[in-house]
């Protein structure tokens, strides 16, 4: 291959000016229109490493009030709302977000790709995210914080009278800031599976795409049962709709399964990506390759795989029967296993290779000191009889900040470490960042250990004060003390990242001598990858010669532009064989936009200004519209684009070839995850009660399977829009699809009318409730259907939709798939069961 | 001041038989309460809050005073920890603590050793077989066999935790409601018997109890460390929880799970009796105080406070507060946050919110400081 890279054409630098162009980040205020992933990753960052911080200070603050008894520094509440604060800021602002913005930088240079497949989505996700943090990080200022913990537990957190408006700036904002989360996940996904570098096989792919792979489909499986969840907390918020309230049939531990269904494979969300970026790290200073690759990943795979099985051990006093205790309690201990996995892995390494204690590899093996004694306590919370007396104390509190400390701060900070040079060429001090370990290090220590037995000793976790004669004082001196000294650690690496680095000597290009592909390009440079290299080994930079000079003299795919457009290569999901040149869009303020549209909806939301809401709900729409539009399933000028070296490609493909199919179909599997969140909240609600309906009537048998019905003709209907497009009668493939609209309005009407005609009220029980969630949930998913459906017509009004390039009518029958799933599911749960079921 | 010497005479002399008997056994507990004099800072906030007209500023600056002397010894009410068992449960979990912490320990240490050792390269490099073997055997099978190990002992002890009587068998059944912030407490004795308190339990030592755990508002979580793991109390569920108290003692209960503002100042008192201590207790407080007959209860009627409170023998009758019949012997008060004296008892009827933000209790600071001051006594004299 690289013989053939060599005796091509040598390229001119004029071609080197070109794609430079193309790919340049404006400049004055347009700068924020950026699209780029180096210039959003690098926001991102930035952002929720300012959250992080904010956040931190808050921690100071309770510390502060807690080093002695009986403390009056802060009020109750104001104590109360800095611990929800904190905790939610670090998971939702700064845990999550901070690998999004590690993944959207690093990810295309890492897979010698040039950009991600959705530039502006990455973008979009972004600005919400920015947004929602703002909001919900802004509310304590105005004294409006969420104040219910950062678990929002029912009937403490749906009672306005005593949680205020701060419950539903946390539902919102953060529902917004989820929506977010899952936008990069899509992201990440379609980019990881369909954007490496030629010949980059699955097996060949750096460990860190592994993680990222698998952490992002954990996003997509967890993230949504949590915004189903806050649907039913804002609907009793809203309307009162009894789904936590017991009085009326409800049950809070419903929000407790919902909540912790999403709340334990976070934790694995946050811990895997550290993960991964110590599987960079780690080979790099060891100077050789990863030791057992395949059984890191499938330990990272199984990870993902056990964090969903075991949510049920945050709730081990609920109650619940001994024999779920046992379950639950095996297979959270069971998770130690590839975790253990994982570390070893690491060791191994190290000890097959030399290491160079640079300071990366500093905290690096500060992180694997202190991970490790959260693990082990993580074992002995695992076991139920110990966990009723850990349970809510002070020794969770320690065991989470070592597990999230240890397990994902100390690889974040050794991760700035080894890649600052990637962002701007310099490295940071050495001789701070060697104080900033061991201030971190010894204050993570002083802070957290004793906690494990002040928790023992009896201390209650969210206690904004404490009795003095219980032996808790000097254990708690000695955590604010630390937790000073921790504080003044990060401080250092703050201040080091932030002071003008003019003077410095400029980094080498791959400073520390890596194998993998992010270390190829100039920091200057915009375009990811000079040309998208052929790789053939796991650590292409080690053991393929001449790469760098092939890739940087661009005698690789890709070398020029082509009608001054942003372009990448898109190649098949296991084998990475070429599949298409991929055209992204350029800077844009559009995702701006619709991120404040969609933002106004939430705030409106908040404040219950309906008409606002539904005015800022339509911009939203039409921003996305047009967005759509403007940048998506565009046909080319001509079909094909010759990559170089002899390869010609197609410009434009639809169905499972393109990105935008796997985009659909990643994103309607995570909503199918919401729809079946609520249907577990059906089931779980007939499973609480004798008679889940309490007398009330349902919707019958009829107006369901009527809904039903439809909904199946209108799917079929729309599939035969497809096949007609396909074979060239555009104008009965209208027609046809003004039908299915047709259908899908009538079917919606039905659903309808089922609960409506029987007069079922939601307010005064669970069970017509969750029906008209279900309801209006299938009523949702139609409207948007038929929206997509008046989308493909105009574009094929408009020329923009043909018989050959019909990836807007694909990915729409993709959409209608799922949704005609979710409506038969409703439909018949709704009209056979329990009137059926029994 | 004629109703307040009168009403303590009643106090002193209703006390005394069971001052001896109850605290005359153990003169170390008794020290318990002598030890602590802290400086609190939280009168200060009690000093802020209490911004009111002149008249009746005076009185609460007295009040404070007091309230600053009683605040030092909040929280003297008995021991908090896990590892320091008096109960069956708790006693087996601390041993499981300490087996976990020794293995914990020495993987820790085994696991910082190869660690150093790989940093250092020590050993040189090792040859990619060797390494393979090294996570397989220290990444997956040793851990795989110290859990199953440590899984089957922590299964095997749980069943028998917290084993509940059938249904026939006679047992003392306290049924425990978590309210914003204090317990609502109900005995039910073998013999169909029943009685209500609040904020205090008192257990049989040796004798298995079972609790029958609720709430009406928001989710609490009940837990005396020193006795057993803690359960949640959630409204609409009823949990179960069975112990035995093995020595005797007084203990302290925090809430566990968060409930609103002011969880961090909601305990419960927990006392374990000898058998026929805890016998003569239950007698008791089957009757109405011999207190209520006290002058002080005209003005408690007078003032409303029946309206939240019951007060046995009087007819004060509402279960929508504390129930106060036997107020004058518990330990503490405002559930664990307080020492129990007419002082503090007048504190809280004046500004129960600056004690305890977000309660329930209106102030009734607006009622004359003597009506209060006697109201307090008379409560103080329910023994």
């Amino acid at each position: 291959m690289n013989t053939r890279a060599r005796s091509s054409a040598p390229p001119g630098k004029a071609q080197e000016q070109r794609l430079r162009e193309v790919w340049r980040t404006p400049s004055g205020w347009r700068y924020w229109t950026s699209v780029n992933n180096v210039d959003v990753g690098i926001w991102y960052a930035g952002a929720a490493f300012a959250f992080m911080l904010f956040a931190g200070v808050l921690a100071l603050i309770m510390r502060a009030q807690l080093a002695v008894p009986d403390n009056d520094l802060v009020s109750a509440d104001f104590y109360n709302q800095a611990f929800t604060l904190h905790g939610t800021v670090m998971m939702f602002l700064f845990a999550v977000p901070i690998f999004e913005a590690i993944a959207i930088f690093l990810l295309p240079p890492m897979l010698g790709a040039r950009e991600l497949p959705f530039p502006r989505l990455g973008a979009f996700g972004f600005w919400s995210f920015l947004l929602g943090g703002v909001f919900v990080c802004g509310s304590i200022f105005f004294n409006a914080a969420p104040s219910s913990g950062w678990f929002m537990y029912p009937p403490l957190a749906t009672d306005e009278k005593l949680s205020g408006i701060g419950a539903d700036i946390w539902l919102l904002g953060l529902s917004f800031i989820e929506v977010a989360s899952i936008a990069a996940a899509v992201e990440i996904i379609v980019g990881i599976m369909k954007c490496r570098a030629p010949g980059m096989r699955i097996n060949l792919m750096p460990l860190f795409a592994w993680y990222l792979l698998v952490v992002a489909g954990m996003i997509l499986f967890a993230f949504p049962p949590l915004i189903a969840g806050d649907i039913l907390f804002e609907l009793q918020r809203m309307f009162d709709w009894p789904f936590f309230d017991p009085a009326r049939g409800g049950d809070p531990l419903l929000w407790q399964h919902l909540f912790w269904i999403f709340g334990h494979p976070e934790v694995y969300i946050i811990f895997l990506p550290a993960i991964a970026l110590m599987a960079m790290i780690v080979p790099t200073f060891a100077q050789r390759p990863i030791v057992g690759y395949s059984w890191i990943v499938l330990a990272a795979v199984g990870t993902g795989f056990l964090s969903f099985g075991l949510w049920v051990h945050h709730m081990f006093t609920t109650g619940l029967p001994q024999i779920s205790l046992a379950f639950f309690s095996a297979a959270s201990a069971a998770v130690a296993i590839p975790t253990a996995v994982q570390i070893f892995v690491f060791i191994a390494t190290m000890l097959a290779g030399r290491v160079v204690l640079s300071i990366p590899m500093l905290f690096g093996a500060g992180s694997i000191a202190t991970f490790v004694i959260g693990g082990l306590t993580g074992v002995m919370v695992a076991l139920a009889p110990f966990d009723w007396q850990a349970h809510d104390t002070y020794f969770v509190v320690g065991h989470l900040h070592y597990v999230l400390i240890g397990g994902m701060l100390f690889p974040v900070v050794a991760g700035i470490y080894y890649y600052f040079p990637l962002i701007n060429a310099r490295h940071l001090s050495v001789r701070w960042g060697k104080i900033a370990f061991w201030l971190m290090f010894t204050g993570l220590n002083v802070a957290f250990f004793p906690m494990h037995l002040t928790g023992l000793r009896g201390m209650p976790r969210r206690v904004f004060t404490y009795p003095g004669d219980l032996g808790w004082d000097w254990l708690n001196l000695m955590s604010t003390a630390g937790a000073y000294t921790f504080a003044a650690g990060v401080l250092i690496v703050v201040a080091d990242i932030v002071r003008p680095k003019h003077g410095d000597p400029k980094s080498a290009l791959n400073p520390w001598n890596a194998g993998t592909l992010e270390w190829i390009s100039e920091p200057e440079e915009m375009w990811g990858v000079r040309s998208i290299p052929i790789v053939e080994s796991r650590y292409p930079l080690w053991d393929q010669k001449n790469l760098v000079a092939d890739v940087n003299a661009g005698r690789f795919y890709l070398p020029d532009v082509e009608e001054g457009r942003r372009e990448g290569m898109v190649t098949s999901v296991l084998d990475a064989k070429p599949e298409q040149v991929i055209r992204v869009p350029a800077t844009g303020g559009i995702t701006m936009i619709a991120a404040v549209a969609l933002a106004a909806v939430f705030l409106t939301l908040t404040f219950k200004w309906w008409l606002a809401a539904s005015l800022a709900g339509f911009a939203t729409l039409a921003t996305i519209l047009y967005w759509l539009w403007t940048g998506t399933a565009e046909i080319p000028k001509k079909a094909e684009r010759d990559a170089g070296l002899g390869l010609v490609l197609p410009l434009y493909t639809s169905g499972p070839a393109s990105v935008g199919w796997w985009a659909m179909f990643i994103t309607m599997t995570g909503n199918s995850t919401g729809f079946a969140s609520l249907v577990f909240g059906y089931f779980f609600y007939w499973t609480i009660h004798a008679d889940f309906t309490a007398g009330a009537t349902g919707p019958g048998l009829t107006w369901p399977l009527i809904s039903v019905a439809l909904f199946v003709l209108a799917w079929g209907t729309m599939m035969l829009a497809r096949s007609l497009n396909a074979n060239g009668s555009v104008g009965l493939m209208r027609t046809i699809l003004v039908t299915s609209s047709v259908l899908a309005i009538a079917a919606a009407a039905a659903a309808l009318a089922g609960p409506w005609l029987h007069r079922m009220d939601p307010v005064a029980h669970v069970y017509p409730a969750i029906v008209w969630v279900l309801v209006g949930w299938t009523v949702v998913h139609a409207g948007l259907g038929v929206i997509m459906q008046f989308y493909c017509l105009a574009r094929s009004v408009a020329g923009r939709l043909t018989p050959t390039h019909d990836m807007d009518l694909r990915n729409t029958c993709l959409y209608w798939h799922f949704l005609a799933l979710m409506a038969a599911i409703s439909g018949a749960i709704m009209g056979l069961f329990p009137e059926v079921g029994g | 001041m004629a109703a307040i010497s009168e009403s303590s005479g009643i106090l002193t002399a209703v006390s005394k038989p069971l001052r001896t008997n109850q605290e005359g056994n153990r003169p170390l507990l008794h020290g318990l309460w002598s030890l602590e004099v802290d400086i609190s800072d939280r009168s200060k906030n009690i000093v802020a809050a209490s911004n009111r007209p002149t008249n009746s500023k005076c009185i609460y600056q007295c009040r404070c005073i007091i309230l600053f002397l009683g605040l030092a010894l909040w929280g003297c009410s008995g021991q908090q920890s896990a590892l320091e068992p008096s109960g069956e449960e708790a006693a087996s979990v601390a041993q499981l603590f300490w087996a976990m912490l020794g293995g914990g320990a020495v993987i820790w240490l085994g696991l910082m050793a190869l660690l150093a050792t790989a940093i250092r390269g020590k050993l040189g490099p090792i040859d990619n077989r060797a390494a393979t073997q090294l996570v397989f055997w220290g990444g997956a099978v040793l851990p795989s066999a110290a859990l199953v190990g440590l899984l089957g002992y922590a299964l095997w002890l749980m069943p028998g935790l917290r084993p509940f009587a059938n249904s026939g068998a006679p047992q003392v059944i306290i049924e425990v409601t978590g309210r914003q912030f204090w317990w609502d407490v109900i005995y039910r004795l073998p013999g169909g018997v029943q009685f209500r308190t609040a904020n205090e339990i008192v257990l049989p030592v040796g004798q298995r109890v079972e609790f029958s755990l609720k709430s009406t508002d928001v989710i609490h979580s009940f837990w005396i460390p020193s006795l057993a793991g803690k359960v949640d109390m959630i409204p609409g569920r009823t949990n179960r929880l069975s112990l035995v108290a093995t020595k005797e003692g007084r203990f302290r209960g925090p809430c566990a799970e968060y409930c609103g503002t002011s969880h961090a100042l909601m305990a419960v008192e927990v006392t374990s009796l000898p058998v026929q201590e805890f016998a003569l207790w239950t007698e008791r407080r089957k009757q109405p105080s011999p207190g209520v007959f006290a002058p002080g209860s005209e003005l408690f009627e007078k003032h409303g406070c029946g309206s939240c409170h019951r007060v046995e023998g009087t007819s004060a009758a509402s279960r929508f507060g504390p129930d106060l019949s036997h107020l004058g012997s518990r330990n503490t008060l405002g559930a664990g946050i307080l020492p129990n004296t007419p002082e503090t008892i007048s504190s809280f009827i004046v500004r129960p919110d600056a004690i305890k933000p977000g309660t329930h209790m209106p102030a009734f600071d607006m009622l004359p400081p003597d009506d209060i001051r006697s109201i307090a006594v008379w409560l103080k004299g329910l023994e």
